[in-house]
C-alpha cells in the first residue's frame, strides 16, 4: 500500500511537471525513492534527472555509490557544488554548522534548482523524521524564492493533488511522506535495494566529539586537543556530511539486524544529524529558507 | 505488513486533541527519548501544563503553534502496535483552519471526535462531524475528554454521548462509539481506567486496534483512471494508474471512458515482471490490445459495467477559497486524474453547520458547506462519491492563483448521459466550413470600453465579406438588447453574459462561420473559459489595447464621464478591474495603429 501510494504520487508529479527532478542525497531514503521511480515508469527509465548537491564533505563511499547507481538506473546525474563555498572556503570546521549548511546546502540547492528551472522536485522526506516535516503536504508549494509558507499551505484532499503552478513557484513532492524509518528498512530488505555500505556496522576510525562518534573519513578533518582516533564497530542511521553526521555503536551488519535495531531504538535517527540542533525550530526555519 | 488504519483527530479548539495524540504516542512507546526530552524543554518555555510535560508539543511542530499554544495545520504521525499500524492526523480545531482539518479528514478511515466534558457539543464539533461525513469517513469515535475535571460524572457522559449521537445521525453517521477519557492522565486511552467501572466499552486504543473496517466490496467493477501514458519506444505503450476499484487480469475486456472505445488487457506490468492480476489500491501499468488511443484523465473500466459519463452534476461543496464562491465563475476542476473547466451553475443551499438546516444563499464563504449544481466543460467519467471516493471526489482550483478553492463530492449527474448523449451527425463542422471555402473560427476581441473593439470588428467583418467569407459579429452592447436582456451587471450576471456569448459563438463556429466577438470581457478566467470551448487554433484572443487615459478621452458614448461622476457602478477601468490578457494571440495597439492596419494584422494572423 505504501509502495502503490508512493508510485501514484511520483506519476502525478511527473504528469504535472514541465521540468521534474529528483533530489538524490545518496542515503537510504533516496535509494528507496529512486527504486520507486524506476518501478513507476518501467520499462522506461525514470523521466527525470537526479540532482545531487555535493558539499564536497560527503563520505567517500557515498560518492562512489552514487556514480554506480545512477549508471545502473540509466538516469542522468546532475551534481552541483556552490562555487562560492568550495575550495575549502566554507567548511564545517571553519564555520558553524548553521552557516555551512546555509552556504553549501541551502544556497547550493537554490542555485541548482534555479539553473535547471525545475518545477516538480521529488524529495525523500518522511513525516516521521521531524515534527515540522510532519506538518508538510505531499505536494508542498514553494514560492519563486523557494520558501515554504507553513501557515498558508494548500488544502490537500483525498489523493487529488493540486499541481497547478500558473502563478509561478515550484513543488517539493514527498512520495515517502507516510513511511517510517522501519518501513524504509523493511522495503529495502523486501526489494533487495542496494544501499551505501556505511549503513552496516563495521570497524571504522572515529573520534569522540560532543558526546558523539564522528568518523575520520579523510585527512581534512582537524583533530581537537585530546582527540584520539580509534577503531570502533559503528554504523550510520542517517548519512550526510561526514563531519556533521554521527555514527552509533552497533553490531548490526545485516538488514535483519538493522531492522531489529531500528525497532528497538529509543533515540530518533535525526539525533545523529548535528544541524537539527541549531536552535529552536531549526528545521522549520531552514525549510522556510529553502532547505528540503 | 500490519493492516493500516488511517484516522483523524478532530473537535473544537482546546478539546485536547494534540495532548491526546501525544499521550497515545507516549503510552504506546512510540516516542524517542530525544524527542520527549525536547518536548520537556519546550514545555518549560511554552507549556500550558505549569511545568509538567505538555504532550501537545510533540505534534505541534510549527514555531507559531508552539508560541501560540494552538494547532494551525494538520500533523501526521505513525503509530504501530502489534495489531495495527496507524497514520494519525492531528487536525486543528480553530474555525479559520477548517480547510486544514478537511485535508486531514479526507484520507481517514475513522474519525475520533473529541469534546471537552465541561463544554459539551459545540458548533465546531458539529461542523467537524459534518465535514468528516462529507469527505467519506464512515467510522466515528466520540472521545469525551477531561472527564477528570468533572469527577468522572457518568450521567454527564451519557448525556453528552446522546446529544452527539443525534448530531451524527443527522449527518448520516450511523454508529458512534463513545469513550470517557482523560488525555492528560491517560485514563481509558491505552489502559482501562479505575475511575469508570461503569464503562463497559473498550479503551480508545483497544477500539482502534479491533474496529472492523468496511472492506472494499468484492464485486465492484474494475476502474482505473489513467495517470500517465508511458511510451518509451514505438514498441511499448503502457497506461499507468492506480486501480480505483475491482480487479483485473490479462484478457479482460475493457472500455475506455469517455471515448467508449474497447480493447482487451494484454499485460499488467509491474517492475521487471508482468503480473497475472491487480486489484483495488495497486499502482500498475496496463497494455491494451488493440492499442487504442488513451490519454491522462480517461478511465479504463470493465467493458460490461463502465462508469457513467456526464457534464452536469449535483454536488456537496466545502468552500476553502478566500474569495467566495458565486454561481457562474469558472474554475478548474480536478476529478480523479481528469482536469476540466467547471462552473457552478447554481447554489442550491448553504448548510447551517450547527443544526443542518438548509439556507438559501447567493454565495458560499470560506468554510461554508453547501449543495450546488455544477457544469463541466466536457463530459467526464465519474461515480457518485457514495460509491467511490476515487471517482466521485473533486477539487475546484482558482484559475488566477492556482489555489485550491473548494472540495466537493458528486451526488449524482443531473442528466444521465446514457440518455442524453452528444448526437453525432453526418455533417460535421469541417464539412460546413469546407462548403463555405473557409476555416471557421472565433476571433475574440477584448479590451477597455472605447479601446477600438467595435471599430476594428466592423472593418474586419467588411473586409472578410468583401473576400467572400461568411461571418457574424457578436457585439457586447447589441447582445444585451436580446439574448442577454435578463442580465444585469452584478458579478454573477456578467459571468453568465460571457458564458452565453461564448456558447453562441461556439455554435456559430460549428455552423461554419467566422465569428467576431467584440466584448470587454475583463477577466482572464472568462476568456480562458471561452477558449476552452473551442478546438485548439479555432479561438484567437485579440487584445485591443489602448491606455485608460486615451479611452477615457475618446469616450464616444460619454460613459467614462458618467462612471467618474459615480453614475455608473462597476465600470471596467474605473471602479472595476481589467485584467490584461496574459498571452493574447495578437495585441493591437490602437493608439499607434489605424483600424486598417489592425485589420491587416488580424488577416495576416488568420492566413
Amino acid at each position: 500500500m505504501l509502495e502503490s501510494e508512493a508510485i501514484e504520487i511520483i506519476r502525478e508529479g511527473v504528469a504535472a511537471a514541465t521540468r521534474p527532478v529528483m533530489l538524490y542525497s545518496i542515503g537510504k531514503d533516496s535509494s528507496v525513492l529512486l527504486h520507486l521511480a524506476r518501478k513507476a515508469f518501467w520499462p522506461a527509465p525514470p523521466p527525470m534527472p537526479l540532482l545531487h548537491v555535493d558539499t564536497t564533505w560527503k563520505f567517500r563511499e557515498m560518492i562512489a555509490f552514487r556514480d554506480r547507481v545512477a549508471a545502473e538506473a540509466s538516469v542522468e546525474l546532475l551534481v552541483h557544488t556552490n562555487s562560492e563555498g568550495a575550495d575549502g572556503a566554507v567548511t564545517p570546521f571553519t564555520h558553524g554548522s548553521d552557516y555551512y549548511t546555509e552556504v553549501m546546502k541551502t544556497a547550493a540547492l537554490r542555485q541548482a534548482l534555479d539553473a535547471g528551472g525545475f518545477d516538480i522536485i521529488f524529495v525523500g522526506a518522511r513525516r516521521d523524521e521531524e515534527k515540522s516535516r510532519a506538518k508538510e503536504r505531499v505536494f508542498s508549494f514553494r514560492d519563486a524564492a523557494h520558501q515554504w509558507h507553513p501557515k498558508a499551505q494548500r488544502p490537500e484532499l483525498w489523493n487529488l493533488y493540486n499541481t497547478r503552478l500558473d502563478a509561478g513557484g515550484s513543488f517539493r513532492v514527498s512520495p515517502l511522506s507516510n513511511w517510517t524509518e522501519a518501513d524504509i528498512w523493511r522495503y529495502i530488505a523486501a526489494e533487495d535495494i542496494p544501499i551505501v555500505p556505511l549503513y552496516y556496522a563495521a570497524e571504522r576510525t572515529v573520534v569522540r566529539r560532543g558526546g558523539q562518534w564522528i568518523m575520520v573519513d579523510d585527512d581534512r578533518m582537524p583533530l581537537l586537543p585530546g582527540e584520539v582516533p580509534q577503531r570502533r564497530r559503528v554504523r550510520f542511521r542517517t548519512l550526510g556530511c561526514y563531519p556533521l553526521t554521527a555514527a552509533v555503536e552497533s553490531t548490526a551488519d545485516t538488514l535483519d539486524a538493522i531492522i531489529a535495531e531500528v525497532l528497538a531504538a529509543d533515540r530518533s535517527e535525526r539525533e545523529g544529524r548535528l544541524i537539527d540542533h541549531d536552535g529552536e525550530a531549526s528545521m522549520e526555519r531552514k525549510k522556510r529558507e529553502g532547505y528540503f | 505488513m500490519r493492516p493500516t488504519l488511517r484516522l483523524v483527530l478532530c473537535g473544537s479548539v482546546d478539546d485536547g486533541k494534540s495532548t491526546l495524540i501525544g499521550r497515545l504516542l507516549c503510552d504506546s512507546n512510540q516516542v524517542f527519548a530525544d524527542q520527549l526530552q525536547k518536548a520537556e524543554e519546550d514545555s518549560r518555555r511554552y507549556g500550558t501544563q505549569a511545568g509538567a510535560t505538555d504532550l501537545a508539543l510533540l505534534t505541534d511542530g510549527l514555531q507559531d503553534e508552539r508560541e501560540q499554544g494552538i494547532t494551525i495545520d494538520v500533523a501526521y504521525r505513525v503509530l504501530e502496535t502489534p495489531l495495527r499500524r496507524f497514520v494519525v492526523a492531528d487536525a486543528p480545531g480553530h474555525e479559520q483552519y477548517t480547510r486544514n482539518m478537511a485535508t486531514g479528514a479526507s484520507t481517514a478511515d475513522l474519525a475520533v471526535v473529541m469534546v471537552d466534558a465541561r463544554k459539551g457539543v459545540l458548533p465546531q464539533t458539529a461542523r467537524h462531524t459534518r465535514i468528516v461525513a462529507m469527505v467519506g469517513v464512515r467510522h466515528v469515535v466520540l472521545a469525551v475528554n477531561k472527564m477528570d475535571l468533572i469527577g468522572w460524572d457518568r450521567a454527564r457522559f451519557e448525556e453528552l454521548a446522546e446529544e452527539y449521537r443525534t448530531v451524527a445521525a443527522e449527518v448520516g453517521v450511523g454508529e458512534v462509539v463513545a469513550i470517557p477519557v482523560s488525555a492528560l492522565t491517560g485514563d481509558n486511552l491505552t489502559r482501562p481506567s479505575g475511575q469508570t467501572p461503569w464503562h463497559a466499552g473498550p479503551t480508545l486504543l483497544g477500539h482502534l486496534e479491533t474496529v472492523e473496517l468496511a472492506r472494499p466490496a468484492e464485486d465492484q467493477p474494475f476502474r482505473m483512471p489513467v495517470q500517465y501514458v508511458n511510451r518509451p519506444d514505438p514498441d511499448f505503450r503502457g497506461y499507468c494508474g492506480r486501480v480505483a476499484s475491482g480487479r483485473v487480469a490479462p484478457g479482460d475486456r475493457m472500455l475506455v471512458s469517455p471515448a467508449g472505445t474497447s480493447a482487451s488487457v494484454e499485460s499488467i506490468v509491474v517492475w521487471q515482471d508482468t503480473s497475472d492480476r491487480a486489484e483495488q489500491g495497486d499502482s500498475v501499468t496496463l497494455t491494451l490490445k488493440p492499442d487504442v488511443d488513451v490519454s491522462r484523465g480517461d478511465v479504463i473500466a470493465a467493458a460490461d459495467d463502465p462508469p457513467q459519463v456526464a457534464d452536469q452534476f449535483r454536488a456537496q461543496i466545502i468552500w476553502m477559497g478566500d474569495e467566495p464562491l458565486t454561481a457562474g465563475r469558472p474554475y478548474r476542476m480536478r476529478l480523479h486524474t481528469c482536469e476540466v473547466g467547471a462552473v457552478v451553475t447554481s447554489i442550491r443551499h448553504r448548510v447551517d453547520v450547527s443544526d443542518g438546516s438548509k439556507l438559501a444563499a447567493a454565495r458560499l464563504e470560506l468554510n461554508d458547506l453547501g449543495a450546488v449544481n455544477l457544469a463541466t466543460s466536457r463530459p467526464v467519467p465519474f461515480a457518485p462519491f457514495e460509491q467511490s471516493r476515487e471517482l466521485g471526489g473533486f477539487i475546484l482550483i482558482d484559475r488566477a492563483t492556482s489555489a485550491t478553492a473548494g472540495a466537493g463530492t458528486i451526488a449524482y449527474a443531473l442528466m444521465r448521459s446514457a440518455n442524453v448523449k452528444w448526437q453525432d451527425f453526418d455533417i460535421s463542422a469541417d464539412v460546413r466550413s469546407a462548403l463555405k471555402s473557409q476555416r471557421a473560427r472565433c476571433l475574440w476581441l477584448t479590451g477597455l470600453s472605447a479601446s477600438g473593439k467595435s471599430t476594428v470588428a466592423n472593418q474586419l467583418e467588411r473586409r472578410l465579406v468583401i473576400e467572400g467569407r461568411h461571418t457574424y459579429l457578436l457585439d457586447g452592447d447589441n447582445v444585451r438588447h436580446g439574448l442577454n436582456r435578463d442580465l444585469g451587471f452584478t458579478e454573477p450576471d456578467r459571468v453568465e453574459n460571457i458564458r452565453r456569448v461564448a456558447e453562441v459563438a461556439r455554435l456559430m463556429v460549428d455552423a461554419g462561420l467566422i465569428v467576431i466577438v467584440s466584448f470587454i470581457s475583463p477577466f482572464q478566467a472568462e476568456r480562458d473559459f471561452a477558449r476552452a470551448l473551442f478546438d485548439p487554433g479555432d479561438f484567437m484572443e485579440i487584445f485591443v489595447d489602448a491606455p485608460l487615459e486615451v479611452c477615457a478621452r475618446r469616450d464616444p458614448k460619454g460613459l467614462y464621464a458618467k462612471a467618474m461622476r459615480g453614475e455608473i457602478k462597476n465600470f471596467t477601468g474605473v471602479d472595476s478591474p481589467f485584467e490584461r490578457p496574459e498571452r493574447p494571440d495578437l495585441r493591437l495597439d490602437t493608439e499607434r495603429l489605424s483600424p486598417e492596419e489592425c485589420v491587416a494584422l488580424i488577416m495576416e494572423r488568420m492566413a
